[in-house]
């Protein structure tokens, strides 16, 4: 029995320190799309399409950010998920509106 | 009044200190219910003095000015202050008893929500004696909110900021209380209907409040530190006011309505003898009112100009919401259907806020038109159906929690012929104030103007609608001479006085401060009745007797409130003089100051040994 | 759980975060926070959207905003994230010197970044005079980026009291969830800034 545990702990260091290995991977994306979104700007893409593209990139980074960096991606995140997201929405349409709707 | 007839041995001083550093949810929703109680007859009074102004044409009993600090201060006072405390009275003094727990999830943050409600209401009243209350309307709409003179509005912001906080935390704990502390068994779909229905709205606090949270601050700003926010000559847009104010103001209206159908949801079931019809259709319905409750808030703004596919898309949006309330109707009736009604005081509210709150739902899908609405906005239509779904549904919610529930937290029943009594008058009043105000508004009454000219047809439906109001105010005199005579003479009455279903009349009353020595197994939707069909009186438990864990006292809360509370007057006053900055300083120093202390003390609470408990049982 | 079980755990849990019921409350309620942050800062970047044409004949966006720093801030903000990932890491490996070592670290990235902002606004203030009052984009500029600012202050303060009240005692059943919510706090500041770099400079000077 004893052994057994110490064999399960030494799978879990284990296990946790590839986790960590993705979330210095994680760290490198964010950084990718940063300076992708930086490089995009200072070009002289259509600024139209450059907006697009660095808004997506900041939806993705912060996608990674909540399922690797804040661990979503682990159990027991069901209602944490649902009431965040929640907010999300509540959020988008608060935005919507007063993009939308202040000044037309 | 169990909990203070107890305590009438021990010095007045000492029951004070008990309940500001209370963290039991029972306490403290005794104290929203004083806090709220004393709001709610504050905000009658000044009702009064409107509908008194407003008795005949070019009355004067008021000024044109106090007028208008009237009108906002009652709408204000009401909603902020008298219908959302009450609500919370009862989450506190229910909920946890509903779902088998021993207390809430944030005993700390319940007693901090609490203070900073009583302390953000009394700012908000501080305006009356400083030379004028708040006057822009309880919409505030800018820029009349921004350039009105005085502080009245300063003390509106930062009253509506301090309280704003204290409701946010109280919605966070109970969604997370309503999550994690449920007893066994009591899965979702067994929770009663009154904790669903507070859950979802709950969640509707935590997401409307912050924008309201946005837009005091932009106010403040405004009107204190000369930001250009909603100032056009500087590129600003009152518009932004007006969506962020309904933004919150929307699910806010949900946020007063939907307990108060989980209220009428145990009423009726348990009045009835009947299980709810339809539990997961209601629950189905609740949730899908929340959801599109967040995506019609324009339709309070279908005049300002947002053009023809806005208007149509909120129209249509806000008209779906009458469809998952309709189930709700049915779902009620269904239940009285074939049951074995008996008509109490609690029952006599509910079959009065069925027809009451059609009504308002019917003139709600008429302004949801909104071509139509260019008619009737601004105008008393408008006050009618926002009186018929507030007080047909919510304050009519609340005065049958108060009967139903009032057993429950003072061990005393209230008197049933009064209760009865108090019910008929207070609805044939309502109905006469606000059923002709219908067509007071379809005949060109404006809202908001404090006086009418003479023979243009107003003076009589003016009349009746001020007489109503009046008899409202005696059934509120009877209900208040109800509580204090029973108090006085009434006699404890006892474990589950309705014969009861949900598991908080399984406690028994009056209740232990740790609620339940052992917690209960829950094995179906109504708990108590589950047993009691089964031939059994009490719960089975779900545990070995053993020591309880419970939370400390604390006067941090207080503490805090009182620290927000003197930087609030700093912030008001500070345009005056640099020097009162200091009172920011002062103020905020004490409140995070109390955090700190909070943050770095441990405090485990402590245990209530299995030995005490079992010297209990014996006595 | 008793209290000797909770300040002196014999054995950590794989979880100490979650491991006792406040733990779990904690950890819930302060998602479900989080959740009303997003609605408030929602709120920020509408209304910073609605007004950022209005200049009221200031500079605009594009005059002022220089990218080189953002960049700076960015990175910083960027690191102090993976850093208190780190913390996290050896707060759950029951590896409290670790702990306290990555959360000093994240406080430190955290203060540069905080130094940057302040130069950046005393650069606008001095010579731009952008301000607060200048303009309705001043007005939602400021309280935008500053909104986001306090946020930083106060996570700084909140992680600094954590190690500094903690330094003697280790780690135990009873702090580890405080730890833990702080450094999802941190994170969230910076999910923040991610939308405030792209929405706020990047779109301002496109
Ligand atoms: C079928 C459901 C409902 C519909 C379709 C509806 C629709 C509307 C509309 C379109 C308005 C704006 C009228 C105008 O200003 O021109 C309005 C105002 C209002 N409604 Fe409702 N409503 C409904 C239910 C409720 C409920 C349940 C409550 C509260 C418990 C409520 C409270 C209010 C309030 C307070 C106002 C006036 C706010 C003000 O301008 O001061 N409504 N409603
Ligand atoms: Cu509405």
């Amino acid at each position: 029995m004893e052994e057994r545990a110490t064999f399960n702990e030494e799978f879990i260091k284990e296990k946790r320190r590839q986790d960590m290995r993705h979330q210095v991977l994680t760290f490198s994306m964010l950084i990718i799309f940063t300076l992708i979104s930086f490089g995009m700007v200072m070009s002289d893409l259509n600024a139209m399409f450059v907006r697009m593209v660095i808004i997506l990139f900041a939806v993705v980074q912060v996608g990674f950010q909540l399922y690797y960096f804040m661990h979503m991606n682990e159990k027991g995140h069901g209602m944490p998920s649902l009431l965040f997201y929640g907010g999300c929405f509540a959020g988008f349409l608060t935005v919507l509106g007063l993009v939308v709707l202040t000044w037309w | 009044m169990s909990t203070l007839a107890a305590s009438n041995k021990r010095s007045f001083w000492s029951v004070v200190w008990d309940y500001i550093t209370t963290v039991d949810h029972k306490k403290i929703g005794v104290l929203y219910l004083i806090a709220g109680g004393f709001f709610f007859l504050l905000g009658g009074l000044e009702a009064l003095a409107i509908r008194w102004q407003l008795v005949k044409p070019m009355n004067d009993f008021v000024s044109a000015g106090f007028y208008n600090e009237l009108i906002t201060m009652h709408g204000t006072t009401m909603i902020f202050l008298a219908a959302m405390p009450l609500i919370f009275a009862f989450m506190n003094a229910v909920i946890p008893l509903q779902i088998g727990a021993r207390d809430v999830a944030f005993p700390f943050l319940n007693s901090l929500g609490l203070w900073l409600f009583v302390f953000g209401g009394i700012m908000l009243n501080v305006g009356w004696f400083t030379g004028g209350a708040a006057d822009a309307g309880w919409t505030a709409y800018t820029p009349l909110s921004t350039i009105s003179p005085g502080e009245g509005m300063d003390y509106y912001v930062i009253g509506l900021q301090i309280s704003g906080a204290g409701t946010l935390m109280a919605g966070i704990n109970f969604l997370v209380t309503i999550i994690n502390m449920r007893a066994p068994g009591m899965t979702y779909m067994r929770l009663p209907l009154f904790t669903w229905t507070s859950f979802v709205a709950s969640a509707l606090i935590l997401f409307a409040f912050p924008a309201l949270t946005v837009g005091l601050f932009l106010m403040m700003f405004d009107r204190m530190f000369d930001s250009a926010f909603f100032d056009p000559a500087m590129g600003g847009n009152s518009i932004i006011w007006q969506h962020l104010f309904w933004i919150f103001g929307h699910p806010e209206v949900y946020i007063l309505i939907l307990p108060i159908f989980g209220v009428f949801s145990e009423v009726v079931s348990t009045f009835s003898r009947k299980r709810l019809f339809g539990y997961s259709a209601m629950v189905f319905a609740t949730v899908l009112i929340a959801f599109l409750g967040f995506m019609v808030w324009a339709h309070h703004m279908f005049t300002v100009g947002m053009g023809a596919a806005a208007n149509a898309i909120f129209a249509v949006a806000t008209m779906t919401i009458a469809v998952p309330t309709g189930i709700k109707i049915f779902n009620w009736l269904f239940t009285m259907w074939r049951g074995s009604i008996q008509i109490t005081t609690p029952m006599l509210y509910a079959l009065g806020f069925i027809p009451t709150f059609t009504i308002g739902g019917m003139t709600g899908v008429m302004l949801a038109a909104a071509t139509a609405d260019y008619q009737y906005h601004d105008s008393y239509f408008v006050i009618a159906h926002f009186h018929y779904v507030i007080i047909g549904g919510t304050v009519f919610g609340l005065l049958a929690a108060t009967h139903y529930w009032w057993p429950r937290m003072f061990n005393r029943m209230l008197d049933e012929r009064l209760g009865k009594i108090t019910f008929w008058i207070f609805f044939v009043g309502f109905h006469l104030t606000f059923m002709i105000q219908h067509f007071l508004g379809l005949w060109g009454m404006p809202r908001r103007y404090w006086v009418y000219l003479p023979d243009q047809g107003l003076d009589l439906g003016n009349a009746i609608s001020t007489a109503g109001a009046f008899l409202m105010a005696i059934a509120v005199l009877i209900l208040l001479y109800n509580i204090i005579k029973t108090a006085i003479k009434g006699e404890p009455c006892g474990d589950d006085p309705w014969d009861g279903r949900t598991l908080e009349w399984a406690v028994p009353i009056p209740a232990p401060h740790y609620n339940f020595k052992q917690v209960p197994l829950v094995r179906g939707l109504d708990p108590l009745w589950v047993e009691k069909m089964d031939g059994r009186k009490e719960m089975t438990p779900s545990e070995p007797l053993d020591d309880i864990h419970m939370p400390n006292n604390t006067v941090l809360p207080f503490v805090m409130t009182i620290g927000f509370f003197i930087a609030g007057f700093g912030f008001i006053y500070q345009k005056y003089d640099n020097a009162l900055n200091a009172l920011i300083f002062v103020g905020m120093g004490i409140a995070l100051g109390a955090m700190l202390v909070r943050s770095l003390k441990d405090d485990l609470g402590y245990h209530i040994p299995k030995k005490e408990l079992e010297k209990e049982a014996r006595k | 759980m008793t209290e000797q079980d909770i300040m002196n755990p014999k054995k950590m849990p794989l979880q100490p975060e979650k491991a006792t019921l406040e733990g779990k409350n904690k950890f819930l309620g302060f998602w479900f926070f989080l959740g009303g942050e997003a609605v408030l800062f929602a709120s920020l970047f509408g209304t910073y959207l609605a007004l950022n044409g209005s200049l009221n004949g200031g500079k605009s966006a594009e005059e002022m905003f220089g990218l080189p720093l953002v960049f700076i801030m960015t990175m910083l903000l960027l690191t102090s994230s993976l850093t208190s990932v780190y913390a996290m890491h050896h707060l759950r490996n029951n590896d409290f010197k670790r702990l306290q070592l990555w959360m000093s670290i994240t406080v430190i990235l955290g203060l540069g970044f905080l130094a940057c902002e302040i130069y950046e606004f005393y650069h606008y203030i001095t010579d731009y005079g952008f301000t607060f009052r200048s303009s309705a984009f001043g007005s939602a500029f400021y309280t935008l980026v500053g909104f986001h600012g306090g946020h930083v202050v106060f996570g700084l303060a909140w992680i600094t009291a954590l190690i500094v009240r903690n330094a003697k005692r280790g780690l135990n059943l009873y702090n580890a969830p405080k730890y833990y919510i702080a450094s999802l706090y941190w994170h969230f500041i910076d999910v923040v800034w991610v939308f405030i770099f792209t929405v706020v400079y990047l779109m301002g000077v496109l």
